[in-house]
């Protein structure tokens, strides 16, 4: 992997202009979230033209309109399932997916699981805002019991999914958090999510100020940074500390980094072992 | 076709199976449901052995996106369900269609909605037209014997990429679990999707100057950048659903591109309909029952005729309205409760009769039950 460069050298080459400036609200964290994304992207050893990123629907999904990337824009939760397909069709390509939380683990959680259970190679860059954004601030499974959303006038009354743990759960090789505060860690780790042989996941902690945000009174974006800024704990801190003082933290860092058999490989030596005979 | 050709035995769904392979298909995802299940366990043998992919995804509409991503990276893909699969699939056909992106989906029918039964049925018919959304055309072929069961595959694969678009098969418990002689051809003519022939600088993903409606589509992880979206989109591939002029203008391309084309799209074969009085339409598992019964009704001096529709979408709506000039009365045999008959319907005119058979109890129709009905009906 190269150096990854400061975003305003990879600007020109990376931006598509035409489709500018973007539909998301000022202060959103996808914006960030995609400058890690571009950074990694640039600084990976793999040619860009075998990229392909994967979309699902939600604020994030537009994202392929604005990357000089080719994309699939597709179904709301399905980006696993499309990029499966790909991946296994079309072994030297790397679909790199962009999911919401609740277009990953609510309606798309079947997909997730099953990819992260395959290890297949495939990297899926989740932006957590805790909310359904795009539809209006309804609550997502990640939004925090006792919270107050569009369709949870009075508080939400159930427990949200913890997506490393599911996903680390579910058979994910590389598992990752970080934080749209954490710009640095944000490109190294989704270039080592790339790098990575087999399905890896990293959660992007982000901000939702329209939806999220003002609902919970977190003030401005700035505000909402400098939250992200002093409730993250590393994974390292996190293990000397006790739930209660965990309680409400974003804990950030790698917690899985393992090798197990892909599923695309073993595919291709199936097939190898068949011609053999 | 060329060379020597080879006789076997082979199940229907297996029959889909070989025309597939022998059509190019390198790619199959599916979960299992009676009665399609054969299509996956034969795949998952065939494949391989052919250096293609099988998956069983975690449901339907994974199979069908699944096989959708495995289409855009130039690998001709097949998916095969029952109804209240092909149901969960609809989502993921429909965004196919609006991306454009070649797929063949076989629906083994069975009754009833939920878990229904698992008997023949034709009870798909209109799901296979209108089951997704914004109206797109679709291309719907039905096999009556295993050996249409391979030679439709073939034709539905290279539809399929012919014209960008998801092409369904829709056959049903019977056909798929009938063991029949099949011939299979040395070598067939294979269909390739439309490439682009410009410069990567200049590609765009939707170029709808293409003569014929069809845009040139190149294969991801190339030097063509792709934009697939199931956005209402531009010309690059970028969402345009707040431009009334684009929105229009594809949703048009998307239909006509299509209906510009129905000499190569419509398979109909017309038996004894020249001197006929009477019009039997049927198709899928009704065609070879009405066959044997226009036989008899022939034997017993009433002139029938049949009109086999192995392409049931589109619909050949000029082919029976010109039959309903010169002919009074229609018949048509169903295993629902007359979903082609509403379409045969459409083309009738004031002197013309329409008489309907049908059976939705999980049997099939007679050749004694069509007879029947076309005694009464003369
Ligand atoms: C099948 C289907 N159901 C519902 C929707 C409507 N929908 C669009 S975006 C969205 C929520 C997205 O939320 P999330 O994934 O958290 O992303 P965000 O918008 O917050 O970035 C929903 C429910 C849809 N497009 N398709
Ligand atoms: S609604 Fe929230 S997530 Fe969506 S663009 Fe606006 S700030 Fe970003």
């Amino acid at each position: 992997m190269a150096k990854i460069e400061p975003l305003q050298n990879l600007m020109a080459e990376y931006l598509n202009e035409a489709t500018l400036p973007s539909t998301w609200c000022p202060g959103c964290g996808i914006g960030t979230t995609m400058g890690g994304l571009v950074r990694a992207v640039s600084a990976s050893d793999i040619p860009r033209e075998k990229f392909v990123l994967v979309t699902g629907i939600g604020c994030y999904g537009g994202a392929g309109t604005y990357i000089r990337m080719s994309d699939i824009h597709a179904l709301h939760g399905r980006c696993p399932s499309y990029a499966t397909g790909l991946k296994l069709a079309r072994p030297d390509l790397h679909p790199i997916l962009l999911m919401g939380d609740g277009d990953s683990s609510a309606i798309g959680g079947n997909h997730l699981i099953h990819a992260a259970r395959r290890n297949i190679n495939i990297t899926a860059i989740i932006m957590n805002n805790h909310i359904y954004g795009m539809t209006g601030g309804q609550y997502s499974p990640t939004t925090p019991i006792g919270t107050k959303a569009a369709t949870a006038p009075f508080g939400l009354t159930d427990h949200p999914f913890d997506i490393c743990r599911l996903v680390a759960a579910a058979g994910g090789t590389f598992v990752a958090r970080t934080t749209v505060y954490h710009v640095a860690q944000l490109a190294s780790l989704i270039g080592r999510a790339i790098a990575h042989p087999g399905f890896s996941l990293v959660e992007v902690e982000s901000i939702c100020p329209t939806y999220f945000g003002r609902r919970k009174k977190m003030g401005s974006p700035v505000q909402m940074l400098h939250w992200l800024k002093d409730n993250s704990v590393s994974a390292a801190k996190a293990k000397e500390m006790s739930p209660e003082e965990l309680e409400g933290k974003v804990v950030t860092g790698v917690f899985v980094e393992e090798h197990r058999t892909e599923c695309v490989a073993e595919y291709q030596e199936l097939i190898k072992r068949i011609h053999a005979k | 076709m060329k060379g020597q050709s080879k006789e076997v035995l082979l199940l229907g769904n297996e029959a889909c199976v070989e025309g597939a392979i022998m059509a190019g298909v390198r790619f199959f995802a599916g979960y299992p449901i009676t009665p399609a299940s054969e299509i996956a366990e034969h795949m998952s043998l065939r494949l391989p052995q052919e250096g293609g992919c099988f998956i069983q995804m975690e449901d339907e509409i994974g199979s069908v996106t699944a096989a959708t991503g495995a289409s855009m990276g130039g690998v001709k893909a097949m998916t095969a369900s029952s109804g209240p699969g092909i149901s969960l699939k609809q989502e993921g056909i429909g965004c196919a269609a609006i991306m454009e992106v070649p797929l063949v989906i076989v629906n083994v029918q069975r009754g009833g909605p939920g878990i229904g039964n698992i008997q023949p049925a034709q009870g798909d018919v209109m799901q296979a037209r209108w089951g997704t959304h914004g109206g797109v055309h679709m291309i719907a072929l039905a096999p009556s014997s295993v050996q249409e069961c391979f030679d439709l595959t073939v034709k539905a694969v290279n539809l399929s990429e012919r014209f960008r678009v998801p092409v369904m098969i829709l056959s049903d418990a019977s056909i798929g679990h009938m063991r029949e002689k099949v011939t299979l051809p040395e070598s067939l003519e294979l269909v390739e999707r439309p490439r682009p022939k410009v410069d990567p600088k200049d590609y765009l993903s939707y170029d709808t100057e293409a003569p014929d409606g069809v845009p040139p589509m190149a294969d991801l992880g190339t030097a063509y950048e792709s934009h697939f979206t199931s956005f209402i989109h531009n010309k690059k591939g970028f969402a345009a659903w707040t431009d009334y002029a684009i929105t229009d203008a594809l949703v048009h391309r998307l239909n006509n591109k299509l209906l510009m084309h129905l000499n190569d799209i419509l398979l109909i074969e017309s038996y004894l309909l020249d001197d006929a009085d009477m019009v039997v339409v049927a198709h899928g598992s009704t065609a070879r029952p009405s066959k044997a019964a226009v036989n008899r009704a022939r034997q017993a001096g009433i002139k029938a005729g049949l009109l086999k529709l192995l392409t049931v979408w589109p619909f050949p709506y000029e082919h029976v309205r010109s039959l309903a000039k010169r002919t009074k009365t229609f018949l048509v045999p169903e295993l629902n409760l007359g979903q082609l008959a509403g379409e045969v319907e459409r083309c009738l005119g004031e002197k013309n009769v329409l008489h309907q058979v049908n059976r939705v109890d999980g049997g099939l129709l007679t050749p004694d039950q069509i007879l029947a009905a076309i005694e009464e009906a003369k």
